[in-house]
């Protein structure tokens, strides 16, 4: 079962006492000193001083930004930084970013105000607390990084309250130095003036006398207009560095006197080590030792590709606890089973079933999507040292706090003697977060590299071989569903039911936007031993598929067009009406194609983005889809950093593209059947549409941007391809069925 | 058997077994770690590198066949005569497209489009496509293809 904790630890009792009084300020209850104290001595050094809590301004005016997230290239650390210098009046020349050190004091305080007053947390936050553990890490390890929250959170909750209560207090400095009224000072480029006078400071000057104030709470924000660097493309800070080589990921950790760790684990989910003889590849070169670990045995060398080589060589034999007869198919099958029986509620609305009953056409369809891996360009790894009481980690993480306390449980190192270094990643996408849901007893690299370095007297870095990372991820879960929906006689959905397996975040995910007034949307679960996690918009990835392609199913059933259909059942939602009208405009909807090509659209709101894509879509001379062009409009609210939010839509549209096209992970034996790309196909840079990304500036709550472009791609998709041959694609990804005329019913269906 | 060879100009002997990969060599015994693994299998192009000048996938040539040649990895791409503050054109290009986001897979793709515009200045997009196969999982390649012809088209 999941992952239980031995002993009561001071994290424990204080996030149990937050939780019983309600009140919990992440990480400050743990310190004696007052956290603004406590900062100083962490990143301060000589004549330095915090102003705020995520601010530092040096004597030189230079302005550094500590951002509590990790950056896994969709630019946070940028956008951030630009959220609380606009707000300040910086010299965007004059400021620097970095990724905050993994101390409590530094964690997303503004997320953890949305607990303290009583708010639910953000989706990615909520979601699977099941273990005791995650709870510890929801509530004290604040540094996560997914849920598309960076800048919404994070950003419209601390940095600008961060970036506008330092200017306030810049500024109440020069009055106290000029012995005027706060009112007579204004500030531009990260210098005060004296209105009307030759006199000014710089916030470097003014620093060490600004941190007399206490930060206000309430601050005055600038209005949009007065923006001068939130909505320019703004270059990152990380780029430089990840053109020359010289940018320093988690696999690149190299601490002094460090060794390298392979694993040899059990391939089946589940499965515990029997017995090995390592006396063969003991003897060989460069080879150290070996660690037992409780699904396997680490072989620890002085270079990794030697410890690999052996590891693949050793004699070893596993259990694997009956779980060899779990198959996709087994698993399916139980999915189904699920289905028929009793159900819990989602949505309930009207009488759907009496509506469905005396609808004039009744639409049925079941949908199934695979598991699938994230497959990071950078595999899994983590370097861990423990000496001397204390443990030193570094790593890529999305969650440098949640990996600190995990560090801390697995070597029984005190979590204050624990030292996160966070490293670049290698892509994240919901996989480098330290946390796993199913039935294995340790399942994380961090995991393992914790128990490793404690039987090691020396630094040992972990590494994953494409292998190992594609066949134990924490995989996108493979799920099923029926959907029944009712038209009346001029085709207007007047019930919607749908029955899901696996109620996932963010809870509203299965839920439709449409005016459909009888609605029965419930599920079922039917647990696996396979490990379960979030991946690129989590349950969107599903639902979105299942609602947008029955959506289309309905249109066609109706004897509509499907996107004069979705905009009749949206009159309700402007928002949703607007995205979708540009798309069609942008892409020429209903305009004459090239020859052979069709339109498929779908649109999904996914953390609080709402995103509506047209794909202009063929059959190649195989037979397979070939996706032209895909036309975007996003409505986030307000685009901070335009330059890497169009970046950010392309990436999840090319992530989705993939996916539908071709992801797929089976489960044969209790194991995964993939181990590599060639068995794991991405979409390469010869099959890559042309990504035209169109921005709504509706000036709503600002909306995630690294995910919500990931969900609409595979129901366009297949709305696409079934405009092309008649054929309705149920089940992803595509690569599975055959599209030939031959096939089955061609074409004319679609008409 | 003592490998000897260059790398970014600078010569290196190293006293290790024949078949061990290029990529663990530059990156475990030498340090060099701007040359990343992937796949192992040179199925990503994560670890590629040039050797005497042609885009090889590092994981996939054994250190013996680079006895004697001269190897160019991400950390010797930049000209330190260009007037870009010491990057090639092609890093400058890669910079004003903001093409990296996480970045892991950057490396490889650089030394392989790098290899390919010394042997074909001015490709069409049909021959940017077939021969760089590098995986990117950001899905970086819009923007790849765009800092390409600003590069070959200016
Ligand atoms: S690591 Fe060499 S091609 Fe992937
Ligand atoms: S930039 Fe992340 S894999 Fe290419």
């Amino acid at each position: 079962m999941a992952f239980d904790l031995k002993k009561p630890t001071r994290r424990q009792m204080l996030v149990g006492g937050g939780l019983a009084g309600g009140a919990l300020l992440v990480g400050v209850s743990m310190s004696g000193p007052s956290r603004r104290e406590r900062e100083n001595a962490i990143a301060a050094e000589g004549g330095e001083k915090f102003v705020t809590t995520w601010l530092k301004i040096s004597p030189d005016n230079v302005t550094t930004v500590y951002v509590p997230h990790s950056d896994m290239g969709q630019g946070p650390i940028t956008a951030l930084a630009m959220m609380a210098a606009d707000e300040m009046d910086a010299d965007w020349n004059l400021v620097r970013a970095e990724q905050a050190p993994a101390e409590p004091e530094f964690a997303n305080e503004s997320l953890g105000l949305f607990i303290t007053k009583g708010q639910t947390a953000p989706d990615m936050l909520a979601g699977a607390a099941e273990t005791l553990w995650y709870n510890v890490a929801k509530f004290m390890s604040m540094q996560i990084t997914g849920g598309s929250m960076a800048v919404r959170y994070t950003g419209q909750h601390g940095m600008r309250i961060a970036g506008a209560a330092a200017k306030e207090m810049l500024v109440k400095a020069a009055a106290a130095r000029w012995n005027c009224a706060a009112s007579d000072c204004e500030v531009r480029d990260s210098v005060v003036y004296l209105k009307g006078k030759n006199r000014s400071a710089t916030f470097g000057e003014l620093a060490v006398e600004a941190a007399e104030y206490s930060p206000s709470a309430t601050p005055t924000f600038k209005t949009p207009d007065q923006y001068r660097i939130v909505g320019r493309p703004t270059k990152r800070f990380d780029v430089p560095g990840k053109v020359d080589g010289s940018g320093t990921y988690g696999i690149d950790a190299r601490p002094e006197g460090m060794l390298y760790a392979a694993l040899r684990q059990s391939p089946v989910f589940g499965g515990k080590l029997k017995r090995y003889d390592a006396s063969e590849i003991l003897k060989r070169r460069g080879v150290k030792k070996v660690v037992e670990l409780p699904v396997g045995v680490a072989v620890i060398a002085d270079n990794f590709w030697r410890a690999k080589q052996a590891a693949a060589a050793l004699d070893i034999e596993f259990d694997t606890g009956g779980n060899d007869a779990i198959s996709s198919a087994s698993i399916f099958e139980g999915h189904e089973k699920a289905l028929q029986g009793d159900s819990t509620e989602d949505v309930e609305k009207g009488d759907a079933e009496g509506a469905l009953k005396n609808a004039a056409k009744v639409v049925e369809a079941a949908y199934r999507v695979p598991y699938l891996a994230h497959a990071t360009m950078e595999p899994m790894n983590c370097t861990v040292w423990v000496h001397d009481g204390k443990a030193e980690v570094w790593v890529g993480t999305q969650d440098p706090l949640g990996t600190r306390a995990r560090v801390a449980d697995m070597t029984g190192v005190d979590y204050d003697n624990v030292k996160v270094h966070p490293l670049l990643l290698g892509g994240g996408f919901g996989r480098r977060i330290p946390y796993r849901s199913g039935f294995s007893e340790f399942p994380s690299e961090i995991d393992y590299a914790s128990l490793i370095a404690k039987e090691v007297d020396a630094p040992v870095k972990l590494v994953y071989t494409r292998e190992d990372d594609m066949q134990h991820d924490a995989y996108r879960i493979a799920v099923a569903n029926t959907m029944k929906a009712g038209l009346d006689e001029d085709g207007n959905p007047v019930a919607w039911l749908n029955r899901y397996v696996y109620k996932d975040e963010p809870a509203e995910a299965p839920h439709i936007p449409y005016a459909v007034e009888n609605q029965s949307i419930r599920y079922v679960d039917n647990p696996t031993p396979v490990p379960r996690g979030p991946w690129r918009s989590v349950a969107h990835t599903q639902h979105t598929f299942f609602n947008e392609s029955f959506m289309d199913e309905l249109a066609h059933e109706a004897g509509k067009d499907p996107y004069e259909f979705r905009m009749a059942l949206l009159k309700d939602k402007p928002r949703h009406r607007a995205v979708l009208q540009l798309a069609a405009e942008k892409a020429g909807l209903g305009k004459p194609l090239p020859e052979g090509r069709v339109h498929g659209i779908a649109v999904q709101q996914s953390f609080s983005t709402i995103v509506a894509e047209v794909l202009e879509v063929s059959l190649d001379e195989d037979n397979r889809p070939r996706v032209h062009k895909v036309t975007c409009a996003v409505d986030c609210g307000r685009v901070i950093n335009p330059d890497t939010a169009e970046a950010q839509v392309q990436s999840a549209v090319i992530y989705g593209l993939t996916a539908a096209l071709y992801g797929q992970i089976t489960i044969e034996g209790g194991a995964v059947t993939q181990g590599n790309f060639p068995d794991y196909r991405m979409v390469t840079l010869a099959e890559t549409p042309v990504i035209e990304t169109h921005f709504i500036d509706s000036g709503e709550a600002l909306g995630g941007l690294g995910e919500p472009g990931t969900p609409p791609v595979a129901p366009a998709l297949a709305n696409a391809v079934f405009k092309l041959t008649g054929k309705r694609i149920r089940e992803l990804p595509m690569s599975i069925h055959d599209l030939s005329p031959a096939s089955g019913k061609f074409a004319q269906a679609a008409d | 058997m003592p490998i000897s060879f260059k790398v970014n100009g600078k010569e290196h002997t190293l006293d290790v077994e024949e078949d061990m990969p290029l990529l663990w060599a530059l990156r475990d015994e030498l340090g060099l770690t701007g040359t990343k693994f992937g796949c192992g299998i040179a199925a990503c192009g994560a670890c590629t590198v040039q050797v005497d000048g042609t885009a090889m996938r590092s994981c996939s040539v054994p250190v013996s066949y680079a006895d004697g040649s001269e190897i160019t990895t991400i950390e010797g791409l930049a000209d330190p005569d260009a007037d870009t503050g010491g990057l090639s054109p092609l890093q400058q290009a890669w910079i004003e497209r903001q093409v990296p986001q996480c970045g892991y897979c950057q490396s490889g793709m650089l030394m392989a489009v790098d290899a390919l515009l010394k042997e074909n200045p001015q490709p069409t997009d049909e021959e940017v496509g077939a021969a760089i196969t590098n995986i990117c999982r950001c899905g970086s390649y819009p923007r790849v293809l765009a800092a390409i012809r600003d590069v070959t088209r200016a």
